[in-house]
């Protein structure tokens, strides 16, 4: 969910265009189903806003797989966040955990780019707090470094080595009418 | 939204519809086998109750526990402590223990504004209930209540009650209920009316954003939602009416009355109802009264209240999301 | 007593002229006075007008000395410009009977910063059952003539009518707080349109008129003059008018707050505003000026009525009713009724000394700023401007509804009988 700008850096590049973030997105799916052994209990997780429609997108693909319908749910992770304080209270964005629950199952939380590792560790908080799954695993479409927290994703689309001064964009057709990820300098505060 | 929530009036369309989203997700988080959040996890919140009300403490204490606060209840009962010195005192002494937000229920209408612009204290100051002047939260939570079910639990959200025609009848004059509803269902677009008899309401309702009927059963077959107000017996003896048998027959809600109402109408009442008064057995007891989730539906808009007055370092301001970068 | 020559003040807002004080007594008022012996007071600009009588004053003194004493309410007058104050009788014990009433007068001589005139209370206990013994306190050394039981309201229609027939029989006068208890239970501000949204139980507009209505009646009735305190409604104001115009010997009083202040200041509810009667609408405050204008309303009064700070900081409905007012009274009229072109400073000197010394009776006072008379007199220096801090007041409470407002003119010197009993703006 954090990843929204208000806009994008004016000297931003693309880093993925459309047909990349389709073809990294399949490579996940299917290695989502060859660690997951045909991936019969994966529950896919989105991370509000965009996580969500990655996760939709990623369903679509295993679904194609395997031919089997894959859970796709939401986790709003904003009330568990490390930095509330910090900020004024943010709208909440919608949890939708699928009708089987995540009891016993292999959850594979979905997210847009991996940072500092604080909105998964909160996300595997509100996971406690719904329930007990056999095993959490991690997708993110951009790993740009910077690690806070001892965390690391299962599955990476793409690895991009970032200063702290550049900015990492993503934007999605369901969302912002196209698929990018754009790496531009982080506007002065 | 501002720092405390004192009058419904105060309150934007889209603060009070932020808040309805937000007490949307907060009532998901009933369903889950951890009924708990960890936001307000540190943050101290005192119940300063000066009058007796049961259900509004529970299910304000039923809020803030599933928000992880801390929690401090202060029954301030009888007539010791119902002086002004000691209401500036008490919230002092409470202060000083460091609480973050007082929750207030007083008799006298305007204390919890005094006790937020008075410079006495720091905290945010939420109005559980003043006097004959606002209860703010019953309002949302009926207005929660009535979007759920006359626009829908998701095709709701974001939404508003836009030409919804909401009838409040009964003791409009002594009602904190009734002035904090037309408030804000004036703000969220509703059309409300309210039906009395001309001794219950009150000299100067001519400016309030609504209408006024003596006539129930011209107004029912008009309404999406009727709520019946409480009305106590002792107004008898004030001679706002004559008798019980003579108020219930011409502004009390029975079977019949109940199916001159649209068939999707609903009947809401803010409880304690007063069975035979204002309202029969037979319409307080079928599924189209709310008055069960109106009390459910209170523990979701109080953690909304609260999360959005102390979830973050300042008040939540405007619906925008906040942003920041990756 | 030495001499005092007041020079170039203007008496009465008219032309710079000199006046010359001699002891107790006015020697002579024209221009070009000869200063010689005299201690010399400039007053060029400044607007000399007769001592300020207020017929209606809080002292609190015997039983709230917490909030008021004679002293400080006689400081607070004096330094408002009055040389006259008629104590009201809801003190505890209450002024009911002659002891207390002459303690009270007693003292006011003693200090010597304003006469002080107490009012008698009309029933024993202000409880309106039985009258008190009105000719008793007026063979007193206080002399009483002005009998009320302000705060409550005689609301016993015979009583009302005995008291009023009663007080005849030695000029008296009674003053009555026109209040109908019943439809006012539970009253805590001006019923209409605000108390409706604020929810605080409303003090109707009825509730005064239908008792002034009853008591011009009564009045009429049995031959006696009535005064009515407080006037705060335009349904008031034409009652009065009405009563006048029959003939009926009523005369009335307003508050500088109720000439300026509206109902609208309660949705602070800040208890500053709360008052009894309570602020009314812009309506009101219209036609009351109107009527002080033209004489429907005879006099202003300041209703000043202490409190201590606890009572007044705490939730609306827990505090006590009233607002300070001799400070600020004559401030107050230059705004609303001066400044507004409604009333000239002679006018002024009508309805704040001559004609409340008249309704009161008190000798000496309201009296021309003429040879031979009692030097009674207050200095103003109305080109001033300033907001009014309480810190400076010399009341020892500080219940004002001004705190921090702008307002025109000031007090510079006050002089009961020749002695100087504020000078330059501060208390001898």
């Amino acid at each position: 969910m954090d990843t929204e700008q208000n806009q994008a850096p004016s000297d931003a590049r693309p880093v993925l265009e459309a047909p990349d973030i389709a073809r990294v997105l399949t490579r996940i799916a299917h290695e989502i189903v060859e660690r997951a052994k045909g991936a019969d209990d994966v529950v896919l997780l989105g991370i509000p806003t965009r996580g969500v429609f990655l996760a939709r997108r990623l369903a679509a693909k295993l679904e194609e797989i395997t031919d089997r319908k894959v859970p796709v749910g939401s986790l709003d992770i904003t009330m568990y966040r490390d930095d509330l304080r910090m900020h004024p209270p943010r709208a909440l964005a919608r949890t939708e955990i699928p009708g089987d629950g995540i009891d016993g199952r292999l959850v594979v939380l979905v997210d847009d780019v991996l940072f500092s590792g604080r909105t998964i560790r909160a996300a595997l908080d509100a996971l406690g707090d719904i329930g007990r799954p056999r095993a959490v695993q991690l997708a993110v479409l951009v790993d740009r470094g910077h690690r806070e927290l001892p965390i690391r994703a299962d599955y990476v689309g793409k690895n991009l080595p970032t200063s702290l001064r550049e900015t990492v964009k993503v934007l999605l057709a369901e969302e912002d009418g196209r698929d990018t990820v754009l790496l531009g300098a982080k506007p002065d505060q | 939204m501002q720092r405390h929530l004192i009058s419904a009036a105060d309150l934007s369309r889209d603060d009070a519809v932020l808040i309805l989203d937000t007490a949307e997700e907060m009532a998901r988080v009933a369903d889950r086998p951890i009924k708990k959040l960890p936001t307000l996890r540190g943050r101290t919140i005192v119940n300063l109750f000066f009058e007796d009300s049961t259900r509004t403490r529970i299910s304000f204490e039923a809020a803030e526990k599933r928000l992880s606060a801390d929690v401090i209840n202060f029954t301030a009962k009888g007539s010791s402590v119902s002086k002004g010195e000691s209401l500036k005192d008490t919230a002092q002494t409470l202060e000083a223990m460091g609480v973050d937000a007082v929750v207030i229920r007083h008799g006298a209408s305007g204390a919890p504004y005094r006790l937020a612009t008075s410079g006495w204290i720091d905290a945010a100051v939420v109005n559980a209930g003043d006097g004959t002047h606002q209860h703010p939260t019953q309002a949302l939570l009926d207005a929660f209540t009535m979007r759920r079910r006359l626009v829908g639990r998701d095709t709701g959200l974001g939404q508003d009650l836009s030409g919804k025609r909401v009838t409040i009848v009964g003791d409009v004059l002594h009602s904190r209920v009734a002035r904090s509803n037309v408030d804000l269902l004036h703000t969220l677009g509703a059309e409300v009316t309210l039906v009395a008899p001309p001794t219950l309401v009150p000299v100067g309702v001519e400016s309030w954003p609504c209408e006024v009927s003596y006539d129930l059963d011209a107004v029912l077959p008009k309404s999406d939602a009727v709520m019946m107000l409480r009305v106590q017996r002792e107004r008898m003896n004030a001679a706002f009416f004559p008798t019980e048998r003579e108020y219930s027959r011409r502004y009390g809600l029975d079977g019949d009355r109940m199916a001159r109402m649209p068939e999707h109408a609903i009947v809401m009442h803010p409880g304690p109802m007063v069975r035979g008064m204002e309202i029969t057995a037979e319409v307080a007891d079928s599924d189209r009264c709310t008055v069960v989730e109106q009390v459910a539906n209170g523990v979701s808009i109080r953690m909304a209240v609260l999360y959005l007055l102390l979830g973050g370092n300042e008040p939540a301001v405007s619906h925008a999301r906040t942003t920041e970068e990756k | 007593m030495s001499k005092i020559l007041i020079r170039g003040a203007r008496i009465l807002g008219g032309e710079p002229q000199d006046v010359l004080i001699d002891g107790e007594t006015i020697e002579a008022v024209g221009t070009g006075l000869s200063a010689e012996g005299a201690e010399v007071v400039e007053a060029a600009g400044k607007v000399l007008l007769p001592g300020l009588v207020d017929l209606h004053t809080h002292l609190r003194e015997p039983g709230r000395e917490d909030s008021e004493t004679v002293l400080t309410g006689t400081r607070a007058a004096a330094s408002g410009g009055y040389t006259a104050v008629f104590a009201m009788a809801n003190t505890f014990p209450v002024a009911d009977t002659a002891g207390v009433v002459e303690q009270v007068y007693r003292l006011g001589r003693e200090h010597g910063y304003c006469d002080v005139q107490p009012i008698g209370a009309v029933t024993v206990g202000l409880e309106g059952k039985k009258l008190a013994e009105l000719g008793a306190m007026h063979d007193s050394a206080a002399g009483v003539t002005v009998f009320s039981d302000d705060g409550k309201c005689v609301d016993d229609a015979v009583i009302m009518r005995r008291a009023l027939e009663y007080v005849k029989a030695f000029g008296g006068v009674v003053a009555q707080h026109a209040q109908e208890p019943r439809l006012t239970e539970g009253a805590q501000m001006n019923e209409g349109i605000v108390s409706a949204e604020l929810g605080l139980g409303g003090w109707p507009a009825v509730a005064e008129e239908s008792i002034i209505a009853r008591d011009v009646l009564l009045a009429e009735h049995v031959g006696s003059r009535v005064h009515i305190c407080h006037l705060s409604t335009a349904g008031s104001v034409e009652i009065v008018r009405w009563a006048k115009s029959r003939g009926i010997d009523v005369t009335a009083e307003v508050t500088p707050h109720h000439l300026l202040l509206t109902d609208e200041l309660v949705r602070t509810y800040n208890p500053v505003y709360k008052v009894n009667p309570p602020l009314r609408t812009e309506a009101d405050v219209h036609a009351l000026r109107q009527a002080l204008a033209d004489g429907t309303i005879d006099i202003v009064a300041t209703d000043h009525a202490p409190h201590p700070h606890e009572d007044k900081d705490c939730e609306w409905a827990a505090a006590a009713m009233g607002m300070v007012g001799l400070e600020t009274a004559l401030s107050v009229v230059q705004e609303t009724m001066v400044e507004t072109g409604l009333l000239d400073w002679a006018q002024v000197a009508d309805r704040m000394s001559v004609a409340p010394a008249r309704i009161g009776q008190a000798a000496g006072h309201g009296r021309p700023v003429s040879a031979g008379e009692p030097a009674n007199l207050t200095l103003v220096d109305t080109a001033y401007r300033g907001s009014v801090d309480p810190a400076g007041f010399a009341s020892r409470s500080r219940n004002t509804p001004y705190e921090g407002r702008e307002l025109p003119g000031r007090v510079t010197h006050t002089w009961l009988r020749g002695k100087a009993t504020l000078v330059d703006g501060k208390l001898t």
